[in-house]
């Protein structure tokens, strides 16, 4: 692609300004155009190719839209079963410790089938990074209300609207673990723009740099858009997510260093 | 050179994985097994070993620890009894797909639901016709002592390797709470992470950029790469059973009659075959010691030369079906069973032969 469509002199090494990461698998994603679960993956894997470490990594992928996340990232991956990444990553890491380890979950995954394990996972303070996209809908199933799902939000099981008095409240999987001593940093960010995304990235970066230290989990939430799930266009669900999803689940830190940020 | 110990059938399992060199155990509590994750932490062989003992937060969970060791290719093991195993079944079904080796021991008790924590072989068609979901098998080992229980800890993890399958112990509460004289082999040393890459280039352990990425899934959305998939399986299976069948004869030579048994069944029918033959009667024992792969064959050529067969077991009726259809309709064959954590006594079984077999 570059080769063909660039003018000669901008492929010359001295202009390169950006290239996809080797670690990238060089194929089609099988996400829906505006997606945001792809522009994590990139992130992910630059952190892995600037820290040096895709050779010790070992990726867990779950059931969900990334089921076949292990196709597009380069590096050592096992596909678990719907909810139990975090079980299959404690062994990894335990059985590995001078490896880095990381489950990659959505909101389903992570905050209903698979809450036990989220959460036994962060209070044994395992060391190694989660990865949780929320973006408040099953995607992979065909747009069903999620753990996540916002009060009056419409999805294929909440046709009318989520109704809390029924279907319960949305469920922020993300405060509750921060309140487990072994979860040593935790944080909520997003990719709808190019700041976010770097914000992300160090997020990511830094959740790491943290497994050195085996100091506990460190958990990276993306507030994440599902355009298709939602009916919206790519950029009408942007702004939706800014608008409605933001509120509901505040981007920041919310424990750094094994201590819980207090906000003004 | 070894060592002579007297412990509990749990225990022997515990000590037999420690010395097979085992990576990880993963377990939660239920009796009738407890012992085996309890003489672990006793134990400690985090320690000298190396190996990871971790009380999981559920046998959902425990299982799926077992997937992320095997996927890496470390040697990793849980044991459970009945509610437990069906709570496993989804993440079996998964190490059987992904064609990952690892080591499930069921210490079974009476069921269906709680049941009890007494006795049972009811758990057979589950651990033998696949109990989770898709078309699979365990390689499945039925000991009938606490020195099998030992020993099929090591093979166990040999051919589950050999194969890349799920391998399980099928026992149940009384050889599990049992005491015997127990043989156990000296410890060998855990592979290195260097012999595990080796051993396991298949395996999810950090890609060298020698190599293309690994990846351990049971998934294919393409039909047709599913099928294939599926044709891997069922012709390793095929394999299985043409070299990994095992079984004992007893006082067969002579016998009319046979008891059909496996595990604690097959002790109680020794007996049995004691009383019968000081009656006169000319029964033998066969028991399958690994209950998939059956021994079809061995059984059929048994059928041609008896009176008839009595499968005795303590369930309502499970391996019968097995021997019925290695064996045909020429003979008969019966089926005594006692269940909800009843041992059947070998008086009852004596006479269970000469109502239904013998007198039928
Ligand atoms: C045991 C089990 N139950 C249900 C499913 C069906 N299923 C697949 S993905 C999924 C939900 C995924 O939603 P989420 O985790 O939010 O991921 P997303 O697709 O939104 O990224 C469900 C219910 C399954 N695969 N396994
Ligand atoms: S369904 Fe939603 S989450 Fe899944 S790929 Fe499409 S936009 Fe992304
Ligand atoms: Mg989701």
């Amino acid at each position: 692609m570059e080769e063909k469509f660039a003018h000669p002199e901008l492929r010359k090494p001295e202009h390169l300004v950006y290239k996809t990461t080797d670690l990238m698998v060089d194929c089609p994603l099988s996400y829906c155009p505006g997606c945001g679960h792809g522009v994590v993956h990139r992130m992910l894997m630059e952190v892995l190719e600037e820290k040096e470490i895709a050779s010790k990594t070992i990726g867990v992928n779950p059931v969900g839209c990334s089921v076949l996340a292990y196709d597009f990232m380069n590096i050592d991956m096992l596909g678990a079963a719907h909810g139990r990444a975090p079980a299959v990553a404690t062994a990894i890491k335990r059985l590995w410790p001078d490896h880095y380890v990381f489950t990659y979950q959505g909101d389903g995954d992570l905050a209903a089938i698979g809450t036990a394990e989220t959460i036994h996972a962060c209070n044994r303070g395992e060391n190694f990074t989660i990865i949780f996209i929320n973006n408040g809908i099953y995607g992979m199933t065909g747009g069903q209300m999620a753990p996540t799902t916002l009060p009056g939000m419409r999805t294929s099981t909440s046709p009318y609207g989520r109704d809390i008095e029924i279907m319960g409240h949305p469920l922020k999987i993300t405060e509750l673990i921060a309140q487990l001593p072994g979860t040593y940093y935790v944080t909520r960010q997003s990719v709808q723009t190019p700041s976010a995304v770097r914000k992300t990235k160090k997020a990511l970066r830094k959740a790491f740099d943290l497994q050195d230290q085996k100091k506990g989990i460190s958990f990276v939430e993306v507030v994440s858009n599902c355009n298709s799930g939602w009916k919206m266009t790519p950029v009408q669900s942007n702004i939706w997510m800014e608008e409605n999803m933001f509120p509901v689940y505040p981007l920041g830190d919310i424990k750094v260093d094994g201590e819980l940020v207090t906000r003004s | 050179m070894g060592e002579l110990r007297l412990m509990k059938g749990n225990e022997a399992v515990a000590e037999a994985a420690i010395r097979a060199g085992c990576d990880g155990y993963f377990g939660y509590p239920i009796t009738p097994q407890s012992e085996v994750m309890e003489y672990l932490m006793v134990e400690r062989p985090y320690e000298t070993s190396g190996m990871v003992v971790l009380q999981a937060e559920s046998e959902v969970a425990a299982i799926n620890m077992l997937y992320g060791g095997a996927g890496t290719g470390k040697m990793v093991m849980t044991s459970s009894s009945s509610p437990g195993v069906s709570l496993m079944q989804e993440g079996i079904s998964y190490l059987a797909g992904a064609e990952l080796p690892a080591l499930i021991v069921n210490i079974v008790r009476g069921g269906p639901g709680l049941g009890t924590i007494q006795p049972s072989q009811a758990d057979y068609f589950q651990a033998v016709k696949g109990g989770g979901h898709g078309d699979y098998h365990m390689i499945v080992y039925a000991p009938a002592s606490v020195q099998e229980m030992a020993d099929f800890v090591q093979i166990g993890f040999d051919v589950a390797f050999k194969y890349r399958t799920p391998v399980m112990i099928l026992s149940d509460g009384a050889i599990g709470q049992m005491m015997e004289k127990v043989y156990l082999a000296d410890p060998v040393a855990r592979l290195t992470d260097e012999e595990v890459v080796a051993r396991c280039p298949w395996a999810s352990n950090g890609r060298p950029m020698s190599r293309g990425h690994n990846i351990i899934t049971s998934l294919d959305l393409d039909p047709a790469g599913q099928e294939r998939l599926n044709l891997v399986l069922q012709e390793k299976y095929r394999e299985i059973e043409e070299t990994e069948v095992r079984f004992e004869m007893i006082d067969c030579e002579d016998a009319e009659y046979i008891f059909v048994a496996f595990g604690l069944s097959a002790r109680i029918c020794q007996k049995a075959m004691q009383l019968a033959r000081n009656k006169g009667i000319k029964v033998g024992l066969f028991r399958p010691i690994t209950v998939f792969p059956f021994p079809k064959n061995e059984i059929r050529e048994l059928g041609l030369k008896v009176k008839g067969m009595l499968v005795v077991e303590m369930n309502a009726g499970q391996m019968i079906e097995d021997v019925q259809l290695s064996v045909g309709c020429n003979i008969p064959i019966k089926h005594y069973g006692r269940f909800g954590g009843i041992i059947p006594t070998p008086d009852e079984v004596l006479k269970a032969l000469e109502e239904k077999i013998i007198g039928g």
